[in-house]
């Protein structure tokens, strides 16, 4: 079987930091916090975090942070959103460096947006989504900050997006999607809500997305995409049906994505790489116990060890 | 006003504005070297933005700066205020989102837009956004936010009366499509003009039973039908039509690993099995010694781990829990 080239992917993460002229940077430039997240995440997970200085990164993360509002932005001068949010407080975490932010104003932000029915809003515009729901505890959870909100109620509306397949979609009605189980499924751990799922039935509709190239898609009848190795791998974790797929296979269709000359990793075999499907690739070969690759939090998505670290911190 | 194809420093209305170049945040490893028109466009975004200037030309910059990179959202936003403080046409806005939307139908961002106008034009705006919707989905069936904006507004501002009929095209197109299998769920369970799951149940059971037969490789319906007897196994035992079709699909391929791991699910909330049902895994049964003395549900199972091999471990676990029951 192909072989992990993790040194090749950490030398394509720390240079494409570097290549901001070309297209891809060009509209990724307002979500670049999304972006500092994955190829940060993707180093830590490699043993690499150090290729990159942190005092830097964290003062660049604080350059997006809004401190009218206590949201960050996805890039310095734009507006805020909780998708930066999270962000910007995982990779904090990355770096143990919560210190810099005034935790009660970043917290206030995200409570802020839960709405009367206990979903949230991305931001001020009230766009609602049940991943602005997994965004909001998780950044509570991880600032140690749920009890800011109505949980009960944030629960409740994640469960209304419960569809008769087992499965979640992203508002109440919406098609059983991979990415928003995660979302739901997350929110649910990260609440100790587990309960309100049917895990074989979403096990088994999870486990159908297998195809048989090896790869996972998203939802029946789709193209399998190294992205979904993450959304699908930590959902099965997270209700504990995982070993109901066949690891060998997927860990062969992630491998295959690999660009071995240049480093970095593409949702299928042989397209062009990108920070996104790199940092889901090695995301799911964590899940799947590679050797090498730290272990990674299936709810939290980040390492174990930045996870237990700050639980078990306080 | 003047349109042409060149950059803000050229237009007339901005020569008195000075542009405010990107700040890349302390000590950036590398300056950044955007693409010159892009950057153009966005340093004089930024000078009106800073100055929450609400004006037509600062309108204008917006969608100059959207049509560069719609994903923007921060140009959106500030568009949305300039619209709500000069009181603008908003059909005129609608067709300029639209115009956006499909050149990038999965872009978060212009959906969104498109629900903020919606809601501000009410249900009179109904009809037009299904047609908008159905345009995007004749390109892409399954595009999430196209289902998800024409939920919202069917949920919202109405338009119902001619969902059901439009899943069934959808269907008839593609019986594959499982987005109109769950368009279809919703509609029978939410819309007012129906009278609900158990009123739907009976000709839904039907039509489903037809889209099996003619396609039994196809997860979606599979589903669907479990779902319309979700919570209600008794019921769902007891409709002879659900064994049948189970039946009628294994007399032609006893691999069908749907129609297996519904049997099994028929088996388990307490199915007495027909001789038909018994004869057509009998020599299956018998052939295998691993099955030759089994119950039907674990040689079901059995059956199951060798026609799916990718999810053997799914059946060998549904197997013990089958000897943990008897």
């Amino acid at each position: 079987m192909a072989e992990l080239a993790a040194d090749q992917h950490v030398r394509y993460i720390v240079t494409v930091e570097k290549k901001k002229d070309s297209f891809e940077s060009l509209v990724m430039e307002h979500i670049r916090l999304n972006g500092a997240y994955w190829g940060l995440t993707t180093l830590d997970l490699l043993h690499k975090l150090h290729a990159v200085d942190a005092a830097e990164v964290v003062d660049w993360i604080m350059s997006c942070y809004h401190p009218e509002s206590g949201g960050f932005a996805g890039n310095v001068g734009h507006d805020p959103h909780v998708l930066y949010t999270l962000s910007a407080v995982q990779v904090l975490c990355l770096f143990d460096r919560l210190d810099v932010l005034d935790v009660d104003k970043v917290a206030g932000y995200v409570a802020g947006l839960q709405n009367e029915d206990g979903s949230f809003s991305g931001d001020i515009w009230g766009e609602v989504d049940t991943r602005f729901s997994y965004i909001a505890l998780c950044t509570l959870s991880l600032l140690h900050r749920l009890h800011k909100i109505d949980v009960r109620k944030a629960v409740d509306f994640v469960v209304s997006c419960k569809n008769m397949d087992g499965g979640f979609g992203a508002m109440p009605g919406g098609e059983s999607h991979a990415g928003q189980i995660f979302c739901c499924v997350g929110a649910l751990a990260i609440t100790g809500s587990l309960h309100h799922i049917d895990r074989d039935l979403l096990g088994w509709w999870l486990c159908e997305r297998q195809c048989k190239d090896g790869g996972l898609n998203g939802r029946p009848e789709k193209l399998a995409d190294v992205c979904y190795s993450w959304w699908v791998l930590s959902s099965l974790i997270m209700i504990d049906r995982v070993h109901w797929i066949d690891k060998e296979k997927l860990t062969k269709f992630i491998l295959n994505c690999q660009d071995k000359e240049n480093g970095g990793i593409s949702d299928r075999p042989d397209n062009a790489v990108d920070i996104y499907h790199t940092y889901f690739g090695v995301a799911g070969l964590s899940l799947m116990e590679y050797p090498g690759v730290k272990p990674m939090d299936p709810a939290y998505a980040l390492p174990l060890d930045v996870v237990n670290r700050i639980f078990l911190k306080n | 006003m003047d349109h042409a194809k060149s950059g803000p420093s050229t237009w007339p209305e901005l020569a008195d504005v000075v542009p405010v170049p990107q700040d890349d945040g302390p000590s950036p490893v590398v300056p950044i070297a955007y693409r010159d028109d892009f950057r153009e466009v966005m340093d004089y975004f930024r000078a009106l933005y800073f100055a929450g200037e609400r004006s037509p030309r600062a309108l204008r910059l917006t969608a100059e700066a959207i049509e560069q990179n719609p994903g923007n959202y921060t140009v959106w936003h500030f568009r949305r205020l300039i619209l709500e403080a000069l009181d603008s046409d908003l059909l005129e806005e609608m067709e300029f989102v639209e115009k956006i939307a499909e050149h990038n139908p999965k872009n978060y961002q212009i959906w969104h837009h498109k629900r903020w106008l919606a809601e501000k034009l009410g249900p009179d705006i109904a009809n037009k956004e299904h047609e908008f919707t159905m345009k995007i989905l004749a390109i892409d069936t399954k595009n999430y936010h196209a289902w998800s904006h024409r939920q919202w507004v069917l949920q919202a501002l109405g338009g119902w009366e001619t969902e059901l009929q439009y899943c069934n095209q959808l269907l008839e197109e593609d019986v594959f499509n499982n987005s109109a299998w769950n368009q279809r769920f919703f509609v029978i369970t939410r819309s007012p003009l129906l009278s609900g799951l158990k009123v739907m149940r009976d000709s839904e059971v039907d039509y489903t039973i037809e889209a099996i037969l003619g396609s039994p490789q196809n997860e979606s319906p599979w589903r669907y039908l479990k779902g319309l007897y979700k919570g209600e196994n008794n019921c769902l035992v007891a409709d002879g039509r659900i064994s049948g079709v189970c039946l009628k699909v294994l007399k032609n391929d006893w691999t069908c690993v749907f129609a297996l791991s519904l049997l099994l699910d028929l088996l388990l909330a307490g199915l007495q099995p027909s001789d038909e049902l018994k004869a057509i895994l009998e020599p299956i049964r018998s052939s295998d010694p691993e099955t030759a003395d089994a119950d039907l549900a674990t040689t079901v199972c059995c059956i199951l781990q060798k026609c799916d091999p990718l999810r053997v471990n799914y059946w060998s676990w549904f197997k013990t829990t089958l000897s943990q029951i008897s």
